[in-house]
Parts: structure tokens; C-alpha cells; sequence
């Protein structure tokens, strides 16, 4: 009676180690392949010229990613301008100055939010905030202002639910020792509050700017895909993650791999930044 | 000159209320805009038959099968996958190496851009292991794409379960596994499906990953190894082309409204079982 | 014990392969399947011959892909299809693959219907893309910048584009990028200041197309070598088509099959 209890624990527990190996395969081949398809590029051509190279002709030899780079980093920072302070006031808004219910509802809302495709948002953008760019300010519609647009909102639910955990989790007794002390909600807010939950905002952003760097679908959508580095506002650009979508299907041999190291790029880019937001979280709770 | 304190009070509860309403706004009007520009085309016959000319004309059956396909198919390898390396990660090993590596692979993977699915999928099942466009590959990638979050919400959930429970359990003299079967995971049962929800929800909207494995044919797939789109697939290249502008509207409800019903329900079942155990 | 788990392992991560060989392939192994993917030019003509096709042979099932010219070229080396769709010649190291000339078809250029202009030099066009000119001014309209629209490198028409406008010329940095006809299109038709160059098979009331020095891309004029920005529309096979790859091939070849497509605004391959 024992041994056969003994038997199928033993079996069990070889048939979960063998689960946890079958998902640890499948995590690191992704991880694995690409900077295997990637990381030879880098040593053929040479770091400096992928990275800080201007021109993008794999046809013809040239590698450089640069212009890509710094529109994906535009893009980023067009998102957090207008996803961040927007999205920090809804969280705000929603820790401080709504009753239970309104929590209730909003929440929801949110995830609904969150979970609508990106390829709607790129849809309705296309359809909406393109024209409305060419229109009131010029250009073809297509730009680093309408890709901002999108991004920015497509960032809201992260900003908006990491932040408003940041600021749940401020102690209640923070709140009450200001107002006992005289202090206006407002200077409550901005002098105790956001100075407390400072760490957990600030993952929110950068958690933010990790899902702005990797959209692709809305981007190509809205972006326009031009190689050029954008000289304003109004200008087309094109981002590391559309140019991997744009050029895939028919990239072969060395461009093939230079689109890999783009991919290792990205990879490095925002796996920096989830470590950076974690680690932000971390020292919050440690303190 | 000093401002009355008060006043910016009120002030600045105005500027976020109003922001906050403004945000709401934003929601309404794109959940707004495609129900009224989309539901005037969603009926039986759209719903029941498939694209025809390009998808000018017809509905999106094909698309509809072809989604239920890819997200059921990787829902039932992702989840024992990524259920069973929970379990086994918090219920039967002592923090090592091999833990480490795990939670490793699970963070850094969370975060990864679709595109970079789509990439690997390509390349790896659609060309080098010679699946072409087909099911599987597209499966075969989106499970890879769901297997962190899996991981990770099946591990905070029981982790989550008290451990009281488990030593009660244990001096009944219960073994590990009749444990956690019998106690472990029915307590973690939700949290655990409002993990798989959520995995569903990013599947039947993804689109970058799914194109590259899975191809776009409009042919309704029978097997493995056909190719065939998703409605995330097929409203992409209808919003593009410029197809159909009413057919896109309609597609885009559909899918709205199917992430809409499984937060839905992933809502319901959290509620349930938070209310059980309050 | 190593063993035990090797073997576990090793059925776990066989599972999902064997899915492929024993799925529900009664229904399939009756069905004949053609895979095609390449050129969006292309395309959506192979889809309205696959239609017709599966019409009349219900056993049969043609799946079409898009993703470029070159992709479906690509597709074809690495044995992914059956056919490759390309809108433009082959390349002297794509030269090993057979070529078969289904169709013909024009290169248009559009702009938007609000826009007054109805002919260009195809020097002006040159210069446009190669971003010589930048401005509507300098081609008599508006003090406005011209907003050009090109395809993706692998594009099919944009080879042909470059083989037959550009004429070593290259394309300018800064325009836009669309990959696929129906894009650029859709482009063209909503930015007043747009132009771009689609096939012309696909042009409808939606975009205007111009004349180019002076000759207007219609079916007439291509057939009388008038209009000379053309391009043949290829299926391409690695080796030896198998028998429902040849069917569906000899279906385009044939009358019916040429009629479904001259009818769509394209010139016959006999023609």
C-alpha cells in the first residue's frame, strides 16, 4: 500500500519536473535562437556600424539601424508625454478622489481598455488622428505626432494601474497624519503621497515606455515607414519593431540575420527596461 | 501673492476629474464608434458564412473557426505546460538554480514584443522545421507567447493559498499531490483562470505573431497543417487595403465584443471566489 | 531515473509534432491543396481564380498568401509553396526557378481625385521619388509638399517601378512606405497631396491615375506598346509542379482562366 502511494508520488513529480524542462525549452529556444540569428551580424559587420550606421539597404550591405532607433525612442517619448501625466492623473484620480464604487466600475474599464487589439487602435487611428494631423497641422497625416497619439493612449491602462497600485499601497496613515497637520488635499497629494509611491510611478512609466517600444501593427499603421530620421513633428518615420514586420517576409541571408540583430536590439532595449521598472518596484517594497 | 490653498484645492480635483473623464471619454468613444459603425453589418449571415472576393463580400466564419482553433489548441498545451511548472516550482522544490532559471526565462520573456514571436515562429516553424503557414506553427508560437503569463499568474495564485491549508492537509495524512489536487488548486482555481483569461484575450487579439505563423488564406482550416486567419489577422488586412470599410467596423465589434465577454467572465469567476472566501 | 525522465521529456515535446500527422486527415487526404503566396499585385487575381477553380473542382483547395513578390519567391526556394506569385522578372540568382507568364499588367500612377493635375513627364515622376522635387508648386498646383508613396524593398512593383522609371536612380529616404497595393491606394485616396504607383489592374474610382508623357495606362494602350510601364505577372515553381499544382496552373492558362482575368483589367498572356 505504501510503495504504490510511494510509485505514483515518484511519478508525479517526474511528470512535473518534465513539464517545468518542456517550458523552460520553449522559454530559452526564443531567447536562444534569436541571439543566435542575431549576434553573428554584429560580429560580420560590426557593432558600430549596425547601431550608429544611417543607412538601411541590406540588399545592398548596409546594416545601420540607427535612424530606427531613435524613431522607436521618439516614439517612446511622444507616448509617455501624452499617456504619462494623463495617465498619473487618472490614477490620482481614482486612489484619492473616488468612493468605492467608481473603483469598481473604472477597473473594468480599464481592462477593457487594455484589451482592446492594437490593430483597432491603428485602425481608428488611420481613420481619425491621421487626417486630423494633416488637416490642422500639415504633413502627410502620417507622422511621429499620430504615432504619439496612439502610442500614448495605448499606454494608459499600464500607467494607469501600476501607478494606482503604487498609490493604494501608500500607508492610510500618511494620508491622516497630513490632514491632522492642516494640509489641503492637493498638498497631501504632492507633498506626502507622490513622494512616497515616487517608485512604483515611476515603473509605471517605464513599464509604459517597454509596450510603446514594442508595438508594431498600430505603428506601421499610422508611422508612415520612412527610413529617414524625422526632422519634426509631422514627419513619417520608422520605428525597429516595423521594420522587422515590414521586411520578413521576403529578407534572406544576411538580411535576414540583420533583422535578427534588430531583434536582439529590441531585446536588449526593453528587457533593460523591465529590469530597471523592477528594480524600482523592488526598493519600494524594501523600503 | 499667495494663492488660497483651498482654492487650488479645488482646482486641481477639477483638472483630474476632468482628465479622468476625459480618459473614460476615450474609451467610450472607440467602444462607441465601432459598435455604431459596425453593428448596422453584424448579422447571422455575417457571422455564418465566409469571406468571399477578398472579403468585399461574405462574412468572417472562416476567421471565427480559424481563431477559436489557434487559442483553443494553445490554451490546451500552454496550460498543463505552464500550470504543472507552477506547481511543481512553489510545491516541490526548495529555491535552486533550476528555479532561478525558471523565473529568469519567465520575467525576462514577459515583456518580449510580438513582433519578436512573429520573428522566431517565422523562421523557426515556418521555414526551418517546414511547416509553412499552417495551424501549428501558429499555435506552436502563441503558446511560447502565453506560457509566461501562465507561469506567472498560476505561481502567484498558489502561492497565495494559505499555508495553514496544506498543513491541515498534510496532518490528515494527505500525500503531496492528493494536497494539491484536492486543496491547493481548487483554492487557487480562479486566480489560476484569471490568469488563462487573460492569455485568451491577448490571443484572440494578437496579430503580428499570428500573420507570420499562421498565414492569412481565407480557406476555413481542417487540419494542422492549414493555413487560415484570424479575425485579428483578417481585420488588419481588411483596415489596410482598404477593402471594406463596413465589413472592417463589423470585424472590429466581433472581436471587441469577444475580449469584452471573456474579461467578462474572467470577472465573474474572481468575484465568485473572492466572495467565497471573504 | 535519468532515463524515466528522458523518456517523459521526450514525449511531451513529440505531443504537439504528432498532432500534425494525426489530426483529422481523413477529411484532408481528399482534399488537394495548392499553396500560393507572393505579390500582393498579384493576389487578389490568383484569389478570384482560385474561386473559379474551386467551383468547378470542389476536391480542390487554394490557399493564398500575400507578403511581396520576393517573400513569395523566397517562399518558393525554401519549398513553403507550391507557387510563388511575382509581379516582377526574376533576378539573375532567382533564374533556377521555372517561371510561368500568366498575365500582364500596368504600372499606374495615382493621386487623389481632388487633385487637378492629370499629366506628368516620367522624368517629373523620376524626380518626385528620387526627391528632386518636392514641392506641388514646381508641377503647377499648390504650395504644398508632395506626398510620394512607395513600396517595400521586396516589393514586386517597386522592383519593376525602379527597373523601368527610376533607371538606377534611387528612391528617396524620406517617403513613405507601404507594403501592399491596397495600402498605397488607400494612401492615395484619402491624402489630397499624395501619389503613388499602383497596379493597374487595381485602379477604381477611389484614386485617379495620370497620363505619362502623355500616354494615359489603359488595356489599348499597353497592347499597342504605347504605354510601356509593364510588367509580367509570374507564377514561379521550385522543380516539378505536382498534378494539383499543374491543374490549377493550366486552369489560369486556359481561356477561361485568361477571361477571368483580362475581365479584371488585366492583359491576357497571348496578347
Amino acid at each position: 500500500m505504501i510503495k504504490k502511494t510511494f510509485s505514483k508520488e515518484h511519478f508525479v513529480k517526474l511528470v512535473l519536473i518534465s513539464f517545468a524542462l518542456s517550458s523552460l525549452l520553449f522559454l530559452f529556444l526564443i531567447f536562444i535562437f534569436i541571439l543566435a540569428e542575431g549576434l553573428p551580424l554584429f560580429h560580420k559587420i560590426g557593432l558600430k556600424n549596425i547601431i550608429f550606421g544611417f543607412k538601411w539597404a541590406p540588399t545592398k550591405g548596409s546594416f545601420g539601424i540607427f535612424p530606427m532607433i531613435v524613431s522607436s525612442f521618439l516614439v517612446t517619448f511622444g507616448a509617455l508625454i501624452i499617456g504619462a501625466p494623463l495617465g498619473l492623473s487618472c490614477a490620482i484620480y481614482l486612489s484619492e478622489y473616488s468612493g468605492k464604487r467608481l473603483k469598481l466600475f473604472l477597473k473594468p474599464a480599464l481592462e477593457l481598455l487594455a484589451g482592446i487589439p492594437s490593430v483597432v487602435y491603428g485602425f481608428l487611428g488611420v481613420i481619425y488622428i491621421v487626417p486630423l494631423v494633416r488637416n490642422y497641422f500639415g504633413g502627410a497625416g502620417f507622422s511621429l505626432l499620430a504615432t504619439s497619439v496612439i502610442l500614448g493612449v495605448m499606454i494608459l491602462p499600464t500607467v494607469i494601474s501600476i501607478s494606482f497600485d503604487a498609490l493604494m499601497s501608500v500607508p492610510k496613515t500618511y494620508r491622516e497624519g497630513s490632514f491632522a497637520m492642516g494640509a489641503t488635499k492637493w498638498q497631501t497629494i504632492y507633498k506626502v503621497i507622490i513622494p512616497s509611491a515616487k517608485s512604483g510611478i515611476l515603473a509605471s512609466f517605464i513599464l509604459g515606455m517597454g509596450r510603446a517600444i514594442g508595438e508594431t501593427m498600430a505603428v506601421i499603421m499610422v508611422a508612415g515607414n520612412a527610413l529617414k530620421i524625422p526632422t519634426s513633428m509631422l514627419d513619417p518615420l520608422r520605428t525597429l519593431t516595423s521594420n522587422i514586420a515590414l521586411e520578413l517576409a521576403y529578407a534572406s541571408g544576411d538580411h535576414r540575420l540583420g533583422l535578427f540583430s534588430t531583434g536582439v536590439v529590441l531585446l536588449v532595449i526593453i528587457m533593460t527596461l523591465n529590469y530597471i521598472a523592477n528594480f524600482a518596484i523592488k526598493r519600494r517594497v524594501l523600503k | 501673492m499667495r494663492i488660497n490653498p483651498r482654492f487650488v484645492d479645488k482646482l486641481v480635483k477639477i483638472g483630474l476629474n476632468s482628465q479622468a473623464f476625459f480618459t473614460v471619454g476615450i474609451l467610450v468613444t472607440i467602444v462607441a464608434i465601432i459598435f455604431f459603425k459596425g453593428s448596422p453589418y453584424l448579422n447571422m449571415e455575417f457571422i455564418f458564412s465566409s469571406p468571399e472576393d477578398m472579403g468585399r463580400h461574405g462574412g468572417i466564419f472562416s476567421t471565427i473557426i480559424g481563431t477559436v482553433f489557434l487559442v483553443l489548441l494553445s490554451i490546451f498545451v500552454a496550460t498543463p505546460l505552464g500550470v504543472g511548472t507552477a506547481i511543481f516550482l512553489t510545491e516541490y522544490t526548495k529555491e535552486s538554480w533550476f528555479t532561478k532559471t525558471i523565473r529568469f526565462g519567465v520575467e525576462s520573456l514577459a515583456g518580449i514584443p510580438s513582433i519578436l514571436y512573429g520573428l522566431f515562429g517565422f523562421i523557426f516553424f515556418v521555414i526551418k522545421l517546414g511547416m509553412g503557414w499552417s495551424l501549428m506553427a501558429g499555435v506552436l508560437t502563441i503558446t511560447i507567447m502565453i506560457l509566461p503569463t501562465i507561469i506567472r499568474t498560476s505561481e502567484e495564485a498558489i502561492k497565495a493559498v494559505p499555508r495553514n491549508l496544506r498543513i491541515v492537509s498534510y496532518s490528515l495524512s494527505a500525500t503531496k499531490w492528493e494536497t494539491v489536487t484536492k486543496v491547493v488548486l481548487p483554492s487557487a482555481g480562479p486566480g489560476i483562470l484569471t490568469g488563462i483569461m487573460l492569455s485568451v484575450g491577448r490571443a484572440v487579439g494578437e496579430t503580428a505573431a499570428v500573420i507570420f505563423t499562421m498565414g492569412s488564406s481565407l480557406r476555413l482550416p481542417t487540419s494542422l497543417m492549414d493555413s487560415g486567419r484570424t479575425m485579428a489577422v483578417h481585420f488588419y488586412i481588411l483596415a489596410r487595403e482598404g477593402i471594406s470599410m463596413e465589413k472592417a467596423y463589423a470585424t472590429a465589434l466581433v472581436l471587441v465584443l469577444s475580449i469584452l465577454s471573456i474579461n467578462i467572465i474572467a470577472y465573474y469567476i474572481m468575484n465568485r471566489v473572492t466572495s467565497k472566501y471573504s | 531515473m535519468p532515463k524515466l525522465m528522458g523518456t517523459v521529456l521526450l514525449l511531451l515535446m513529440v505531443l504537439p509534432l504528432s498532432f500534425g500527422a494525426c489530426s483529422p486527415n481523413g477529411i484532408q487526404s481528399k482534399k488537394h491543396t495548392v499553396t500560393v503566396a507572393g505579390s500582393t499585385s498579384v493576389m487578389p487575381f490568383t484569389e478570384k481564380l482560385a474561386e473559379h477553380f474551386m467551383v468547378d473542382h470542389p476536391d480542390f483547395v487554394v490557399d493564398v498568401q500575400g507578403g511581396g513578390s520576393t517573400a513569395g519567391i523566397q517562399a518558393c526556394f525554401n519549398n513553403t509553396v507550391n507557387i510563388g506569385m511575382s509581379s516582377r522578372q526574376l533576378k539573375d540568382d532567382e533564374k533556377q526557378l521555372n517561371q510561368i507568364i500568366i498575365c500582364y499588367d500596368g504600372i499606374s500612377f495615382v493621386v487623389n481625385s481632388k487633385n487637378p493635375i492629370t499629366a506628368l513627364s516620367l522624368k517629373d515622376v523620376r524626380d518626385i521619388f528620387s526627391g528632386k522635387i518636392k514641392n506641388w508648386s514646381e508641377l503647377g498646383w499648390v504650395d504644398r509638399r508632395i506626398d510620394a508613396v512607395t513600396r517595400e524593398e521586396g516589393s514586386g512593383t517597386r522592383g519593376s517601378f525602379e527597373e523601368l522609371v527610376m533607371k538606377g536612380e534611387e528612391i528617396d529616404d524620406g517617403i513613405m512606405v507601404q507594403d501592399s497595393n491596397g495600402s498605397v491606394k488607400e494612401v492615395v485616396a484619402t491624402d489630397p497631396y499624395a501619389i503613388g504607383y499602383i497596379s493597374l489592374g487595381l485602379v477604381d474610382a477611389k484614386v485617379k491615375a495620370v497620363t505619362i508623357d502623355g500616354v494615359g495606362p489603359s488595356i489599348d494602350a499597353i497592347k499597342l506598346g504605347e504605354y510601356k510601364i509593364v510588367r509580367p505577372f509570374l507564377y514561379v515553381t521550385h522543380g516539378e509542379l505536382d498534378d494539383s499544382g499543374q491543374k490549377f496552373v493550366n486552369f489560369v492558362l486556359s481561356e477561361a482562366g485568361q477571361n477571368v482575368l483580362k475581365k479584371e483589367g488585366l492583359i491576357g498572356a497571348y496578347d
